[in-house]
């Protein structure tokens, strides 16, 4: 157990402090007092699990690839940019564009999330970049999506027209992954290339080993969550935009 | 906008000796040496600088300012009047030269700056620089020449005799002295083009055309430096400026810049030696000085000669007693000391740095 | 159906007296122009680009390619392209799409520069038997540095003081980031391969990194582009240099599609996406909304890399690109990589590529003068690109304030390239801009890595010969020496904004 008061420091420098750490072999580190210091987790290969007291600041886990980060609030923008690998939790809400060019690892936010979350989240051979969401999403959830799952659980209730678990052009030019929602979504604010369609049995299977590791890093009930039913949004024409371009 | 402008192009010869003892010897010691390379400038500009010469007002710094119009120099005065307190004002004294028949008012002040006047954060040396540079570059007609402490510049149109004649060097002492010919080629006959080029105690005669100008100019400009007077001379003295008093580079490195070694020879160093030189030669790229050149670089410590880093202008240097001469012929150095220890010919980019003991 | 309108663009003849039916004309066309009748050879002339690789393939000569006799009626305003376009756009809907840069008349401004050279008041200097260094370091530089001297005397730089990394080239030049994806592996190879032989660098373009190219890496820069394509920390890590791609010269404000057709399995393995999936990079950065996200981005990049590689921002040279160079500069990049309206692409769409953005002459001039107002000139490097032709053309963008220059188009000239402009259909005949195995095969990177290298040593030898002529020996005499250049047939205010003189002043 390692500490690090990072009241009034510098990015650089908290962040030169938490990869020395590191090296010297340090596996459990609690930055205390972090008030929006940027790139959290940035540039650091081991594993180490690193609990962050405070709200950290943008790019928090960007280009990770290997720790756990936890949050004990609420955490900004850009968390797990273009993220390798390793694992994020945050137990509050977090903000926009999370999980932008993601390729694998995991990002568990308990609470809700802002615009363009999981937007160009990309999947190859094992590696799965996994985001879920416990609340509600802005608009353009899961653009581009290329591979990878998203799952949003509205777990605090949600209503199609007052208050919708996803905003407008969910899933809009998605050509790969899936999008797991709980509840109900509104056809006419999805994007021209996917489709709402029901789980199948890998689905489910893929659903609820998800939802396992997510449920135990908040101490919440899976069977609980999924006794509400989910719909699948999935990339249904291969080529929208055949007809672009005169050649 | 500062592209539109006409550089002007010369050849010359230059010369210079130092005592390192500090000990003073007059001015007609410089003007018989230049006047032995007449042959090298063409009667259209010569000059002198001098250290040592106004003990009296050692604390002062001497302003030595050419008038073209009675106008300009009110200008100047009142400038002057507001910024500065002024220990004397007189005009240059200088003497009937037959051939000299037209000339400008030539006036000199010795001043300090009025304390008040001078910003936080800035320093009484910038603040004369940034008066210089306000001088000549917006007033019309009116050039500051020189603005050390305790030296000065003697320049105008004539060759070497006849403007050393005019201002009477030989009535002066100094224990550093420089002196130039020139041989413009496209000089509109301004007595300002002649050399030495000077600023705060720096001064520069300087042999060659420096072909790297254009970028040294614009580098220059980055900092603040307003290049009036069109000539590659004037770059060197405010390069040496920029370095030695701005950045604080040591003489020696300053010149390693304005010369730099080649990439092929800084590979060879060891590895800390290597690192600084690219370093150093990466960083100031914009000053590096490309292009013929020799100078003698005058400052109230020491004497410094320097040629291009494949020695495309000459540059001769001889030793006798505590006294060092620096000249582009032999001749010129052997015409005021016949005898001397030691003769030589600097290698390419290698500077000689005399420095006053003391 | 109804018959295309649209007019065939050449014509292919096969002289019969000559041909030899060897067929060599039907294997090496990638557009099917040619087929076997059982006797004698088909034309199909409607599919012909011009790339004229039958033509260099025939061992008899016997193929002529001209351009298509039958032109629509002559009219300065309804041009021949404009007409072709409309009857395009109405039988399929499409917006026409072009390969390689802007082909339409406008002016280039390199050609109306002029260098200087000297005669007697300064002398040339001899550029083969005497020292002549185009060594150029990219980077940001201190703006000024702490020396000290060791008891010995020896330069030494102040205990302490660290050097932002810098790129080292032994010539100002680069090639233009083009993916492995928009071209071969083959072609990235040549690249590679030349780089390396000439001490210069490549760039792998927003494609990532195959792992053929993994001995060249100190000749390499990694490329981040909106789709993130394979970015990694190994490949952050990877090359010499991380670069930011906001934009494109030749379709400045619009992004890139590779459909899946393109994605067989060594361009999905290296940008690490299944085989076939579609490969998106939208224009927009979507971390990157406002100059202080860029900010953020450089340094999420510097923080990945731990601060050991610079961070270069590449756009389109677009109007107001001196405002936005001086941002990317205090943002902290270290490298600022400009991409003139005249850059070449592998598709774009012709009414983003024909009128948007300015020429890099305009671009490099902005935006060294605006860095040195704001007296930050030292703070990054300047890359100028889209549109440099020749030595002569890099000559003048490095006086105008250019640190090196790169080429995309003039290096795939070497591989074969006739600049046809197809780029996009995916079946060039060179094996350049292709994935097809059949048509990547034929580009031996040994044998064209060798020729894009010549050119290189034939640039180095041309820039040295400038420099001779302009009494230089050091390139960074040149860098930003407008002083060095005179306009001819320009007006005063395109001077003034070049900041040069008229020729004869």
């Amino acid at each position: 157990m390692y500490n690090i008061d990072a009241k009034g420091m510098h990015f650089k420098e908290l962040n030169e402090q938490v990869r020395a750490a590191v090296k010297d072999g340090e596996d459990e580190i609690t930055l205390q007092n972090v008030n929006g210091q940027y790139y959290i987790g940035v540039g650091i290969r081991e594993k180490p699990t690193i609990t962050i007291e405070g709200v950290p600041g943008n790019d928090l886990a960007a280009f990770m690839d290997g720790p756990t980060l936890r949050v004990k609030s609420n955490a900004q923008d850009n968390i797990a940019n273009t993220m390798n690998s390793g694992k994020v939790i945050i137990e509050g809400h977090a903000g926009d564009v999370l999980g932008y060019g993601m390729r694998g690892g995991k990002l568990h936010i308990k609470g809700n999330v802002g615009y363009r979350v999981g937007i160009h989240m990309k999947g190859y051979k094992k590696q799965i970049p996994t985001i879920v969401a416990g609340g509600t999403a802005g608009d353009f959830f899961g653009e581009y999506m290329a591979g990878g799952v998203l799952i949003l659980l509205g777990l605090e209730g949600t209503d199609v027209k007052t208050n919708p678990i996803a905003g407008d052009y969910l899933g809009t030019g998605m050509h790969g992954g899936k999008i797991f929602v709980r509840g109900e979504i509104d056809p006419t604010r999805i994007g021209a290339e996917v489709g709402i369609l029901d789980l199948d049995e890998n689905d489910h299977k893929l659903l609820k080993k998800c939802l396992e590791d997510f449920c135990a890093d908040f101490d919440l009930s899976v069977d609980d969550i999924m006794k509400e039913p989910f719909k699948k949004l999935e990339p249904i024409t291969d080529r929208p935009y055949g007809n672009l371009y005169a050649y | 906008m500062t592209h539109n402008f006409q550089k002007d192009i010369a050849g010359c010869g230059l010369t210079g000796l130092i005592d390192k003892k500090g000990k003073g010897v007059d001015g007609s010691h410089i003007k018989t040496s230049l006047s032995l390379m007449t042959d090298r400038g063409n009667g259209l500009g010569a000059g002198y600088a001098a250290y040592g010469i106004y003990p009296e007002f050692e604390d002062y710094y001497a302003f030595h300012v050419m008038y073209d119009f009675e106008s300009s120099r009110m200008e100047v005065e009142e400038i002057l009047k507001a910024n500065y307190d002024i220990e004397k004002k007189e005009e240059i004294p200088t003497a009937k030269v037959e051939s000299i028949v037209i000339n400008p008012l030539l006036m000199r002040y010795f001043v300090k700056p009025k304390a008040e006047k001078i910003r936080p954060g800035s320093n009484e040396k910038d603040f004369v620089v940034q008066f210089v540079m306000k001088v000549n570059s917006e007033i019309e007609g009116a050039y500051v020449f020189s603005s050390g402490k305790n030296m000065g510049a003697f320049k105008g149109v004539g060759n070497p005799q006849e403007i050393g004649d005019f201002f009477k060097i030989e009535e002066y002492t100094g224990y550093i002295w420089t002196g130039h010919t020139r041989f413009p080629t496209n000089t509109p006959g301004w007595w300002g083009g002649a050399h030495p080029f000077t600023l705060l105690d720096w001064s520069i005669v300087h042999n060659g055309e420096i072909s790297s100008y254009g970028i040294n100019k614009r580098y220059l400009e980055m900092y603040g430096y307003k290049l009036t007077l069109l000539t590659d001379t004037e770059v060197v003295a405010y390069l040496f400026d920029l370095l030695v008093r701005r950045h604080g580079l040591d003489i020696k490195t300053a010149c390693t810049v304005l010369a730099a070694p080649f990439w092929k020879d800084i590979d060879r160093l060891d590895d800390d030696e290597r690192e600084a030189y690219t370093t150093l030669r990466s960083t100031y790229a914009s000053a590096l000085l490309n292009g013929p050149f020799s100078l003698l670089f005058g400052h109230s410590k020491g004497l410094v000669g320097i040629n291009d880093r494949i020695k495309l202008r000459p540059l001769v240097a001889a030793t006798k007693g505590d006294m060092t001469y620096m000249a582009s012929e032999e001749s010129a150095i052997r015409e005021i000391c016949p005898d001397p220890e030691r003769v030589w010919a600097p290698r390419a980019g290698d500077p000689v740095i005399v420095e006053r003991e003391g | 159906m109804f018959k295309s309108h649209v007019l065939p663009e050449y014509l292919a003849t096969i002289d019969t007296d000559k041909c030899i039916r060897c067929k060599r004309c039907i294997h090496n066309c990638g557009w099917g122009v040619y087929s076997w009748s059982g006797e004698r050879v088909l034309i199909d002339t409607q599919k012909c680009v011009k790339c004229l690789r039958c033509y260099h393939y025939c061992p008899v000569e016997a193929i002529e390619i001209e351009d298509s006799k039958t032109r629509y009626k002559d009219n300065s305003s309804w041009t021949y392209k404009n007409i072709r376009n409309i009857k395009k756009q109405a039988e399929t809907g499409g917006m026409p799409l072009s390969g390689m840069g802007c082909d339409l008349p406008l002016p280039i401004l390199f050609d109306n520069m002029l260098l200087d050279a000297c005669q007697v008041t300064n002398p040339s200097i001899d550029p083969l038997r005497e020292p002549m260094e185009l060594r150029t370091y990219l980077g940001k530089k201190p703006d000024k540095l702490e020396v000290e001297r060791t008891k010995d005397g020896k330069l030494k730089l102040k205990e302490g003081f660290k050097m932002t990394p810098q790129i080292k080239l032994d010539a100002p030049f680069m090639f233009s980031p083009m993916s492995f994806g928009s071209i071969s592996l083959n072609a990235q190879k040549v690249l590679a391969m030349a780089a390396k032989e000439c001490g210069i660098v490549m760039n792998t373009g927003e494609g990532s990194l195959h792992e053929d190219l993994l001995p060249y890496t100190d000749h390499v820069m990694v490329q981040v582009a909106s789709g993130r394509f394979g970015v990694n920390p190994d490949y952050l890590n990877a090359g010499v240099a991380c670069e930011i791609k906001i934009g494109q010269g030749a379709k400045p404000g619009i992004g890139g599609h590779l459909p899946g057709e393109k994605i067989p399995l060594q361009v999905a393995k290296t940008r690490m996406i299944p085989v076939g999936s579609d490969a998106l990079s939208p224009a927009p950065q979507h971390d990157i909304y406002s100059i202080e996200d860029l900010r953020q981005l450089i340094y999420a990049l510097k923080e990945a890399t731990e601060y050991k590689k610079p961070i270069s921002v590449k756009i389109a040279t677009v109007h107001n690109v001196a405002a936005i160079a001086s941002g990317i500069v205090r943002a902290g990049a270290d490298i600022v990589y400009l991409d003139g309206f005249r850059g070449g692409t592998g598709a774009a769409p012709n009414v983003i590529r024909d009128h948007m953005g300015i020429p890099i002459e305009h671009a490099i001039a902005a935006v060294d003068e605006r860095l040195r107002q704001e007296g930050i000139r030292n703070e990054a490097s300047v890359v100028a690109a889209g549109g440099i032709r020749s030595a002569g053309d890099a000559a003048k963008a490095i006086a105008l304030g250019a640190d090196a220059v790169a080429i995309g188009t003039a290096a795939l000239m070497t591989m074969g390239c006739t600049v046809c402009g197809k780029c996009y259909t995916g079946n060039c005949s060179w094996g350049i801009t292709t994935q097809r195995p059949e048509l990547t095969a034929r580009l031996d990177p040994e044998i064209f890595g060798e020729r894009l290298a010549n050119l290189i040593r034939s640039w180095k030898h041309e820039l040295m010969e400038v420099l001779g002529a302009l009494g230089v020996n050091s390139i960074e005499s040149l860098r930003g020496s407008r002083e060095r250049i005179r306009g001819i047939g320009l007006d005063t205010e395109t001077l003034d904004m070049l900041g040069i003189k008229a020729a004869g002043t």
